[in-house]
């Protein structure tokens, strides 16, 4: 057992903590108010090679590995969680789904550009009638020559609207269930392929999100991503390694609502003196950093598990439930810290508290991480 | 062009605290960093070898840990590092290290630029840079905020003075050392660090490089630091208050003339 990052886990963490504190934190607020996607930012982390730490250096990543990428997810979301969202769903569903999945030659086309920040990937599963359960998929893939044609409709799909490429779930044979489900690679200027206006969301608001119209769409055999029928286990494997990365933005959030509270509990005075005098703060701080530090160990743990080749869809799925639902308390617990400040704009801890929510809800909703973790009890 | 970039490993604090009983820096539960002024140092070297191409070298005296200075350099894009560690360095002031550095680049092989930040935000003396230059009789130029051309002879460079700049131009070899405007220092790619992390960094004793033992460390320095100490806060200024601003004048001049400055 060792709980020592190695070397360069632990330079990457100190170069991407500095490039957040920089360039991101004090643009967060701004970004937020004006929904406005962070272009210059990503292009930066591309150029930091930020999108590829999780992939080998074959396909120009770095081969640092799935914990190194998840303290960096970490550092960035601390300071902008919808910089983390946008970086997390590029790697984690849109670009890993190519990387595990894909054809050699697909392989070889997009992912040098996926891990350069070149091309920004993103992953539509969810559908109107597909949420939680993705058998309810309607959107449907028929062949047709060399080529598939797609028709239907995604909604929530994060990075869509600055996206080139997308991965698409659709069903290939009616009646199979999930085994009729298969995944394809779809490039965004495809023609029939569209996207609405962004969704107005009640957080992650610097983050793209949008729905997909998908009208006899044709893309070439060879793009579907492995074998007919397989999109299901696909995605499911492509979603483990994502709730690690969701799990490692919570850890973010979580850290930066701690980072705050202290920081105004030591400055607020009320009755005389500083509010973090009051033992029911001192409380309230201490169970905070009690559950961001649970939360950090166990996405480490389940991180660590999938570098190493082992089983790791408890893990994630513990890890993803844990640290999205301290987020959101410790985000709670941060607004009552500040008081009626904490309500305001002026202050952070309110952006954060919009944030936290998604957490619970996107990659899988808490609910269903419960039900994943029952199921791999043996249930 | 073969450039050497000298560096060092300081404490990151802008407030740095003072053991008042030994009056030493405290060092403990302080982070280390690049000197930042020594990362604008590489990141105009970094340009120029992006320019012309050649090479980039790191070098610093320091304690082994320094070896992660050089590594964050390496992992922002520098091609070699060399890390000058030996006891018999200890305790070396600004021409002890300006000997040892310069000694060490005599090693590396003849650059044609070396590099410097103006000053080293611990110790704050700017003499480092110059003092190499003297050492190895080399022309250089100090304060500098823009390097405006750069050519196989010479360097066009800009030097910050008081008021304004001046424009002037360096012979090569030269020794160059930056001011914070001069550049933006671009952040370590992961695949730097990933690299970085792998590479050998040698390490030279004072033996290695040559270095006659009466030229460094404590023995080699001119000068002895006599005592560290943060300086005494001034009392607080003194608020005059009146009822309307002539009394106030008034009150002031009386002051001003009590203490006989008007
Ligand atoms: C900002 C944002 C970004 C997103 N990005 C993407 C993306 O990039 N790609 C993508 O494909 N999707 C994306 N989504 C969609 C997201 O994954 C879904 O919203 C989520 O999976 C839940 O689906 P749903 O909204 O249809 O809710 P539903 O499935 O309708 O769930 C409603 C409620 O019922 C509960 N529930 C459902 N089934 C059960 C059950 N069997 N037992 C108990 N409770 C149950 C849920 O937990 C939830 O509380 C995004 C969503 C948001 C908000």
């Amino acid at each position: 057992m060792n709980f020592q990052l190695s070397e360069e886990q632990a330079m990457i963490q100190k170069i991407v903590r500095d490039f957040a504190e920089k360039e991101l934190a004090p643009i967060a607020a701004e970004l937020d108010e004006k929904g406005e996607f962070p272009h210059a930012i990503i292009n930066k982390m591309g150029e930091m090679g930020l999108f590829g730490l999780p992939f080998s250096e074959e396909y120009g990543g770095s081969g640092a590995g799935c914990l190194s990428y998840v303290i960096a997810v970490e550092e960035i979301s601390r300071a902008c969680a919808s910089t983390g969202i946008t970086y997390a769903a590029h790697c984690s569903i849109g670009t890993a789904p190519i990387y595990l999945f894909g054809t050699e030659e697909i392989k070889k086309k997009w992912l040098p550009l996926c891990v350069q920040g070149k091309a920004l990937a993103s992953f539509g599963l969810t559908e109107a009638n597909a949420g939680s359960d993705a058998c309810g998929t309607q959107t449907t893939a028929v062949p047709e020559g060399d080529e598939w044609i797609l028709n239907g409709s995604k909604c929530f799909i994060t990075n869509v609207g600055v996206a080139k490429i997308a991965v698409i779930t659709a069903v290939t044979e009616k009646g199979q269930g999930t085994r009729g489900i298969s995944a394809f690679i779809v490039p965004t200027d495809t023609p029939g392929f569209s996207v609405g206006q962004p969704y107005n969301k009640l957080g992650l608001k610097a983050s793209d999100t949008r729905e997909i119209i998908l009208e006899n769409v044709r893309i070439p055999k060879e793009n579907l991503l492995g074998k007919q029928g397989e999109g299901f286990k696909q995605f499911l494997v492509a979603l483990d390694g994502g709730r690690i990365s969701i799990g490692a933005l919570s850890v973010g959030i979580a850290q930066a609502c701690l980072d705050a509270s202290l920081k105004y509990a030591k400055e607020r005075e009320q009755f005389g003196q500083p509010i973090s005098k009051f033992q029911a703060i001192q409380f309230k701080l201490a169970d905070m950093k009690m559950k961001t530090e649970l939360a950090r160990l166990m996405v480490y743990k389940a991180a660590w598990l999938k570098d190493n080749g082992k089983p790791f869809s408890s893990e994630a799925a513990i890890a993803k439930l844990y640290a999205s639902e301290s987020c959101m308390q410790n985000a709670s617990e941060a607004v009552q810290i500040h008081g009626g400040y904490g309500y305001m704009k002026e202050y952070p801890v309110e952006r954060y508290m919009r944030d936290a929510k998604l957490m619970e809800i996107g990659e899988g909703t808490s609910e269903i991480q419960r039900m994943v973790i029952a199921r791999l009890l043996g249930c | 062009m073969e450039i050497i970039v000298c560096i060092k490993q300081v404490p990151d604090t802008t407030e740095v605290k003072i053991d008042p009983v030994k009056g030493t820096l405290i060092r403990e539960g302080v982070p280390s960093i690049v000197n930042p002024f020594d990362k604008n140092a590489l990141e105009a070297a970094l340009q120029i070898r992006e320019q012309k191409g050649g090479k980039v070298t790191v070098l610093t005296m320091g304690p082994p840990q320094a070896v992660d200075a050089l590594r964050e350099c390496l992992a922002m894009g520098a091609d070699e590092a060399v890390l000058l560690s030996d006891r018999a360095f200890a305790g070396a002031d600004s021409w002890a290290t300006s000997y040892t550095l310069a000694k060490a680049i005599e090693k590396v092989g003849k650059p044609e630029l070396i590099f410097c930040g103006k000053q080293a935000i611990d110790g704050d003396t700017a003499q480092v840079g110059p003092g190499i230059a003297e050492h190895l009789g080399l022309p250089q130029a100090t304060y500098v905020q823009k390097i405006r051309e750069v050519q196989s002879e010479q360097l066009l460079v800009e030097r910050a003075i008081e008021g304004g700049y001046e424009v002037i131009t360096v012979p090569l070899p030269a020794m160059i050392a930056v001011e914070k405007s001069i550049n933006e220092p671009r952040f370590p790619t992961m695949m730097g660090t990933m690299k970085a992390h792998k590479k050998t960094i040698p390490t030279w004793s004072a033996a290695d490089i040559g270095a006659e033992a009466d030229k460094i460390g404590l023995d080699g320095s001119c000068t002895q630091v006599k005592r560290v100490f943060a300086p005494e806060r001034k009392g607080q200024g003194e608020m005059l208050t009146g009822e309307t601003e002539n009394e106030v004048c008034l009150l002031l001049l009386e002051k001003l003339q009590g203490a006989k400055i008007v």
